[in-house]
């Protein structure tokens, strides 16, 4: 089975516990403990007031990890393409929309109505970063991490420049949660790129496979992993954090998952 | 890009299921549009309903699958035989090596705003017989297609708003030439519900009338709901001379407001730009362009500026909203349908409704139908988020040997 690959320049991270990849390295490679704490996320500072104001959670865990992995990369945010994915919009949102819709006033709100479609966070970092480059927005469910990482690979491949893969979650207030469980907040942004330099982490080398995923030997880490649709993309970033060339398989679809191969680069 | 073939294709609009009753549709310059009679909607709007959505049902096995969204994929998929051309290709290439990408805005939300209706009164929780991942989840008509054509190559579905069904188009391209599938299948399908009528109208950009994509008076659009697919394959050494051929795919983002376009189209022409670059083609090769055209007011005037700067005011244009209306995550897959059409039956289709051009967006707009066949069309849809794609598609004998 071919696969396909690209470097890692940057590496941006947010979770329960992990609030940027500084944290997350050293937790992963197990130079520090990992204590959970909930997610903080910071206010969405690039975007104007007006917009700022009207962004939610999706939003600004989405600009934090794009911005934290294109940082680390040393890449300009508005040159970037960029591959959004997650298993769902922005859930406080839709709760209130299908609320009202459910009673008599259906006079749902303008900016309510554009903040509830699946590429909000798409459009909101395009007009924070004055990034003009294509984006995608894509859905796979507990698989969206593995459908961005494909994705992401194949622009690289295509168009021979960075892109910028985006892969974030957050939850539903109830009742949805109860049918959708996310408790908090995760995201795993990389900076994927065509060649080996300066900043580069290390090298991604994807195929599929029906191989078994992957799981963390760490209880807490491994909850986060199966608990955030984001977080599958965890053992990717152990190796990276470790240093170590290894193979892992990350869930994907059903019988449909990712062989990672991760070859540190520094 | 390498051209691509698109080697079967179908969709299923207010006008009619399958090719037969789309294309005469357009030639007999028919529009499917109504006034809104969806579920307990009142808003003074018109439609695109496509008729008998809810008397599918879907199989035992994938019954958790069931909502409105997924009954009209499994409508769109039932027609012109494109379940036996994708067993066809299954058979030659393996099921492992066949992607599906489908775009989506809304989903099966319809199934979770009925459920909001019946939140439990003690404890608000909702119906047991809901289940959020094969209905609302984005994903669930991607997976539902997937397990429909027993399918098991990379898969997902694509929400960039109302350019999700012609980004489709990309993805599967750029997987095909990466090597990780043979073919791929593409669409869109979008349904009606209750946050996209109620969320427009709060926007005040839905239309009491039919809608009228460029006309002096256009006023808003018409939301439709549509299934439409293609089967995506590499071109053959010697394709049939009426072969569909998708030639350039261009991605833009507009930065600058989410629910308005640029007001000069800057983004939509960076689209148009590098899908035509993609085909490797100067802007004198398009012969008609599908236009986005939803007919609002800002949303026409920014894509005429667009179109007007790359390809001055001789480009045979229209849109075809007025026919099915926008149909939002489809509305990309259905235009490629309907320009497929246009280049397979040599004609470029009217946009319906309109009377009047708006004075100001001086474009060569088609009124009626124009007998002349083209061999390249463009089509554009842009979305929500400032999301801008076009596509180039073009027929066979006109591309192969530089036509």
């Amino acid at each position: 089975m071919p696969g396909v690959g690209a470097f890692i320049d940057g590496i941006g991270l947010v979770g329960p516990g992990l609030p940027n990849w500084t944290v997350g390295e050293a937790v992963l490679s197990g130079n520090a403990s990992y204590v959970e704490q909930l997610v903080e996320l910071p206010a969405a500072a690039t975007l104007p007031p007006a917009e700022r104001r009207r962004v939610g959670r999706v939003v600004k865990l989405a600009l934090a990890i794009g911005y934290q992995a294109a940082a680390a990369a040393g890449q300009d945010p508005a040159r970037l393409a960029a591959v959004f994915t997650a298993s769902g919009a922005d859930g406080d949102t839709c709760h209130e929309i299908c609320q009202m819709l459910a009673t008599s006033d259906r006079q749902i709100s303008p900016t309510r109505f554009h903040n509830s479609v699946h590429n909000a966070p798409a459009g909101y970092w395009s007009i924070a970063a004055g990034a003009m480059a294509p984006s995608t927005s894509l859905c796979a469910f507990d698989g969206s991490f593995g459908a961005g990482l494909l994705e992401a690979i194949c622009q690289v491949l295509a168009a021979r420049n960075p892109v910028l893969l985006i892969a974030y979650d957050t939850g539903y207030p109830e009742p949805l949660n109860r049918a959708r469980p996310i408790s908090d907040a995760f995201g795993i942004a990389l900076l994927l790129s065509p060649g080996r330099g300066e900043p580069t982490l290390g090298r991604v080398d994807v195929e599929l496979t029906a191989d078994a995923a992957d799981v963390i030997a760490d209880p807490a880490l491994e909850s986060l992993r199966t608990g955030y649709p984001a977080a599958r993309g965890l053992p990717l970033l152990v190796a990276l954090a470790r240093r170590q060339a290894r193979r892992q398989v990350l869930d994907y679809l059903d019988h449909r998952r990712l062989a990672v191969t991760s070859t540190p680069c520094r | 890009m390498n051209p691509l073939l698109l080697s079967h294709f179908t969709a299923t609009t207010c006008v009619g299921r399958g090719l037969a009753a789309n294309l005469a549709a357009l030639c007999d310059e028919r529009s499917g549009l109504a006034p809104c009679r969806f579920e307990t909607v009142d808003v003074d709007t018109c439609v695109g309903e496509v008729a008998g959505v809810d008397d599918q049902s879907l199989p035992p096995a994938i019954i958790d699958f069931d909502c409105r969204n997924n009954r009209l994929a499994q409508l769109g998929l039932a027609q012109d035989d494109f379940i036996a051309a994708v067993a066809a290709a299954l058979a030659r290439y393996g099921a492992d090596r066949i992607g599906v990408f489908v775009g989506t805005s809304t989903s099966g939300i319809l199934q979770t705003e009925l459920a909001y209706r019946r939140r439990d009164s003690v404890t608000g929780a909702l119906p047991d017989d809901f289940v959020y991942s094969t209905t609302q989840n984005s994903f669930s008509v991607a997976d539902f297609v997937r397990r429909t054509l027993c399918l098991s190559g990379p898969a997902a579905a694509v929400s960039s708003a109302c350019s999700s069904s012609a980004k489709v188009f990309g993805s599967a391209a750029r997987m095909i030439e990466g090597g990780l599938i043979d073919a791929a299948v593409v669409g869109g399908v979008d349904s009606l519900c209750l946050t996209t009528l109620y969320g427009f109208s709060s926007l005040q950009l839905t239309s009491t009338r039919p809608c009228r994509p460029f006309d002096r008076d256009r006023d808003g659009i018409s939301i439709g709901e549509a299934a439409a697919f293609f089967l995506v394959e590499r071109l053959p050494a010697v394709p049939s001379p009426d072969a569909i051929l998708l030639l350039g795919v261009g991605e833009s983002s507009d930065a600058y407001h989410m629910s308005s376009p640029h007001p000069e189209g800057l983004g939509a022409r960076m689209a148009m730009e590098q899908a035509l670059a993609g085909a490797g083609l100067a802007p004198e090769a398009i012969d008609y362009i599908n236009l986005h055209g939803t007919g609002t007011r800002s949303n026409d005037l920014a894509e005429a500026r667009a179109v007007l700067s790359l390809f001055g005011d001789a480009t045979r244009c229209s849109s075809t909203k007025g026919a099915v209306g926008h149909t939002l995550g489809a509305a990309g897959g259905v235009e490629a349908v309907i320009s497929a059409l246009a280049l397979r039956h040599g004609f470029m289709p009217a946009g319906v409704n309109t009377q009047e051009l708006d004075p100001a967006l001086p474009l060569a707009y088609l009124l009626r139908n124009d007998a002349r066949a083209p061999s390249r069309i463009l089509s554009n849809s842009f979305g929500f988020g400032g999301t801008n794609c076009s596509l180039v598609l073009g027929r066979a004998d006109a591309v192969i040997g530089g036509a």
